[in-house]
């Protein structure tokens, strides 16, 4: 055993026996960020925040919430908003929070795309970041159906009818999935496993992996410009703050993160307590009935865009760009050809590419919610995914072409 | 500090676009446009309803005749009832013919015909005085259903046209009504008389027939319970299938549609089996209140606590500004 000298203060007694001030080092005082990144950078943080908003205000929702289909609409709707103190407060946190972690991950991963934060040994940040989305839309899905409304109900039959594989006709697979022919008992509760245990679960483990590919790249910056890191903290260490390129993680930088979760949390609690419509579908608000299909069947916002790839294609064609637009963001990192980690603006073509792709994105988005009957949108919406692929088709090329900086 | 500024006028730019576009332009394009008309009645949009199936059986050359009949019929209707509602009623002689109303429309009435007559002791202020003579006239016209009856006076109240005959009684028991049974009624009074013979409430623990008593036996319980099925077989069989509940339409239609809809089911659900109800603007804030009560009790909760935790996080922003401040010092 080692030699354990008597601690004088409670510090060093935890000291001792966890190193307490190394973790404090290595994940604070001397994690060192670069200077120049802007509020941009505090979106990752502000992520996590909201995860942990979805954390606690599903935990008090879990505790009125019964997983069956008599009782699982009238427990959201009646018990918890009408019958339990503040049930309706973190019913409504834990709807405008789902909905707006969307938003947040979409302006987090487009700023990793404008500032070509993915390349040259952030490749891991990307990926790992890529599977926390792939989590996020399945707890978002999962969750979808627990009120057991008109929509939890149809999207959950569109969805999961997907697995048919079009013409291949795997009716045997959906069935495998819902644990029954149509939704019903078996299909509820196993969401409600995934919901509340394996896809949480999963988005924890995903973030420790997600900050562990962080530490040895460090972040990006503005310019994409490489710094020596051991030089700029030695320099800060030293006491000349002004002119070292860093800054510690805490309390530096982190009082930056802080002062822009505040912003944040006016915006966020602005909408639940005044806007919050946007984020529970008056759809969902009449119970599932597996005899009346709903005129619209769409999905939340943050999904019309691969929808929309899904649609104007026939049933085959269309299930095979759907498959690839779930997945072609993975490939981002290896289809960037350009060897410059530099901002959009400075990279040529790939500024153009980046703005189109963004632009596509919203197109498809507002198209993907809107009924597939009228002939003009539905064109619009297969110009849209069809230059979608064009713009993934186009990237290797032209990064390729771009010049060294 | 400019850039910053910029960036984030470009993000939320971008994002409120993104807002516009999954929100108000999608509904927008989802939902077929209908005009309220403001709780009165005068048949427009009955008439409008009826002259565009005319020119759509000339199109198809089918039933051209019917069609024709139907709009004719529905103006010559609305314009007696027009007619009819500048006529000076008095509301002492309307007296008698109420008390023909009061044969059906008793306390503890039972079903009709499909569903239980409502109680009329708040009527005068809960429907539309034009609405009321064309009920009078003619129930099927005046709640815009009459597609469904072969003869109007099949209606289960289409009996009413022959007890009380003349144009100045239907004024008379109209202003009885309006200056007798017009006093200031509670929402769910509202709710109970315009809507709880067809609708359900279960998040308020009522039904076709009224609020579901405490047992104390089982027994009781489970035979009251039968009795409100009988109930809603008969209603089920008289409209075709069974009203929804309303415990949280509220919050599963827009406000625009519920306003809309209950002023002319058909302007939003063509062919609809449920009727006008003739509501004025007064009675129909009362049911929407009584809705927004039961499907969305926290309202009152929400604007009290609101502002406080919006100000909260604005001191919470103002402080942490001033700590980034603090902390960048000598760092530019
Ligand atoms: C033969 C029985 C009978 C008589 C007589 C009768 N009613 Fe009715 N009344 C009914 C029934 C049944 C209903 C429900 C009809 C429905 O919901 O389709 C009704 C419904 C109503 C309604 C509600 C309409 C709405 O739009 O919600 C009003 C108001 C009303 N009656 C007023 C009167 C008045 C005023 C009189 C006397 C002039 C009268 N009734 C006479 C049977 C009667
Ligand atoms: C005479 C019976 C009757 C009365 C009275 C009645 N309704 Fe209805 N209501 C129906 C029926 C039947 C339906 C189902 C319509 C359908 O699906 O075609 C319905 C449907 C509805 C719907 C759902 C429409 C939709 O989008 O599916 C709403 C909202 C509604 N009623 C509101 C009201 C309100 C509010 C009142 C009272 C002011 C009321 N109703 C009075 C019979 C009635
Ligand atoms: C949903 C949960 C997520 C959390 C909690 C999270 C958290 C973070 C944090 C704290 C950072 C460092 C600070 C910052 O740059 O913002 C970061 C960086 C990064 N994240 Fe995420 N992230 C999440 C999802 C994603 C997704 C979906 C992607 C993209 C596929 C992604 C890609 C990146 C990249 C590329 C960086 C590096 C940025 C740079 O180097 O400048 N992350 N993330």
């Amino acid at each position: 055993m080692a030699n354990f000298e008597k601690a004088n203060s409670f510090n060093q007694w935890m000291d001792q026996r966890l190193g307490v001030n190394t973790i404090k080092k290595v994940m604070q005082t001397e994690y060192w960020i670069p200077k120049n990144i802007n509020f941009l950078w505090a979106m990752g943080m502000i992520l996590a925040a909201t995860f942990g908003l979805l954390l606690i205000s599903g935990i008090f929702l879990l505790m009125y919430y019964k997983p069956d289909v008599n009782l699982a609409f009238d427990s959201v709707n009646y018990i918890i908003m009408s019958e339990v103190g503040y049930g309706w407060l973190w019913r409504h946190v834990h709807g405008v929070a789902a909905s707006v972690v969307f938003l947040v991950i979409y302006i987090h991963m487009f700023t990793g795309i404008y500032y070509g934060s993915y390349k040259k040994g952030r490749e891991l940040i990307w990926l790992s970041g890529m599977l926390l989305f792939v989590t996020f839309s399945a707890e978002a899905f999962s969750g979808y159906m627990l009120p057991w409304g008109q929509m939890s109900y149809w999207a959950g039959m569109v969805i999961t009818n997907l697995f048919s594989g079009g013409s291949l006709e795997a009716y045997g697979l959906v069935e495998w999935i819902r644990g029954d022919y149509v939704p019903g008992d078996a299909f509820l509760t196993r969401f409600f496993m995934l919901h509340v245990l394996l896809l949480p679960l999963a988005i924890i483990g995903l973030i420790v992996l997600h900050f562990g590919t962080l530490r040895l790249p460090h972040v990006n910056n503005q310019d994409g410009e490489e710094i020596d890191y051991e030089e700029a903290a030695e320099l800060y260490k030293s006491g000349n703050h002004k002119d070292s390129k860093v800054i510690p993680f805490s309390p530096v930088f982190l009082s930056k993160d802080i002062f822009v979760m505040g912003v944040y949390f006016i915006l966020f609690f602005y909408l639940v307590f005044y806007n919050f419509q946007f984020a529970m579908d008056p759809v969902n608000f009449d119970p599932a009935d597996g005899l009346k299909t709903p005129a619209h069947i769409y999905p939340e916002w943050y999904f019309l865009w691969s929808y929309e790839i899904l649609r104007p294609f026939s049933k085959d064609l269309g299930l095979v760009a759907f498959g690839i637009a779930q997945v072609i963001f993975f490939a981002l990192p290896f289809l960037d050809r350009s060897p410059n980690v530099a901002p959009a603006s400075k990279r040529g073509l790939f500024h153009i590419w980046f703005w189109l792709m963004l632009l596509d994105i919203l197109v498809l988005t507002f198209m993907g919610k809107l009924p597939p009957t009228d002939a003009l949108f539905a064109n619009i919406g297969l110009v849209a995914a069809l230059t979608f692929f064009a713009l993934w088709i186009a990237l290797p090329i032209i990064t390729k072409l771009e010049k060294k900086l | 500090m400019n850039k910053e500024l910029k960036i984030f006028g470009v993000v939320t730019f971008f994002t409120l676009f993104l807002y516009w576009g999954v929100e108000p332009f999608a509904h927008s394009q989802m939902h077929k446009h209908v005009e309220s008309h403001g709780f009165t009645y005068d048949g427009t949009a009955d008439i409008k309803e009826a002259e565009a199936k005319l020119a759509a059986a000339k199109e198809s050359g089918n039933k051209v005749e019917k069609a024709e009949a139907t709009a004719k019929a529905k103006k010559e209707f609305w314009a007696n009832v027009v007619k009819i509602s500048k006529l000076k009623g008095d509301p002492v002689a309307g007296e008698a013919g109420f008390a023909m109303c009061a044969g059906c429309h008793m306390d503890g009435a039972m079903n009709m015909g499909g569903v239980i007559p409502p109680s009329l002791n708040h009527a005068g202020s809960l429907y539309d005085k034009n609405y009321l003579i064309a009920l009078i006239k003619n129930p099927a016209m005046a709640g815009n259903v009459d597609h469904k009856y072969k003869d109007t006076s099949m209606h289960p109240m289409g009996s009413v046209s022959s007890m009380i005959t003349t144009d100045q009684d239907v004024a008379n028991v109209v202003a009885y009504l309006k200056a007798n049974k017009a006093g200031e009624l509670t929402t769910k009074e509202a709710f109970t008389e315009a809507c709880e013979r067809c609708h359900a409430m279960r998040y308020a623990k009522t039904t076709q027939l009224g609020d579901t008593p405490k047992f104390k036996y089982k027994k009781d319980e489970l035979k009251h319970q039968v009795k409100i099925l009988e109930e809603q077989d008969l209603v089920k069989a008289y409209m075709g299938k069974l009203p929804p509940d309303l415990s949280i339409i509220i919050r599963a239609r827009s406000e625009h549609f519920l306003e809309t809809f209950v002023e002319n089911p058909q302007s939003q659900l063509a062919g609809t089996s449920m009727p006008r109800v003739g509501l004025s603007h007064e009675g129909y804030e009362k049911v929407k209140e009584y809705l927004t009560e039961i499907g969305d009790p926290s309202k009152p909760a929400r604007e009290a606590i609101g502002p406080w935790v919006i100000l909260f996080f604005i001191i919470f922003t103002g402080l942490a500004f001033l700590w980034k401040k603090e902390k960048w010092n000598g760092h530019h």
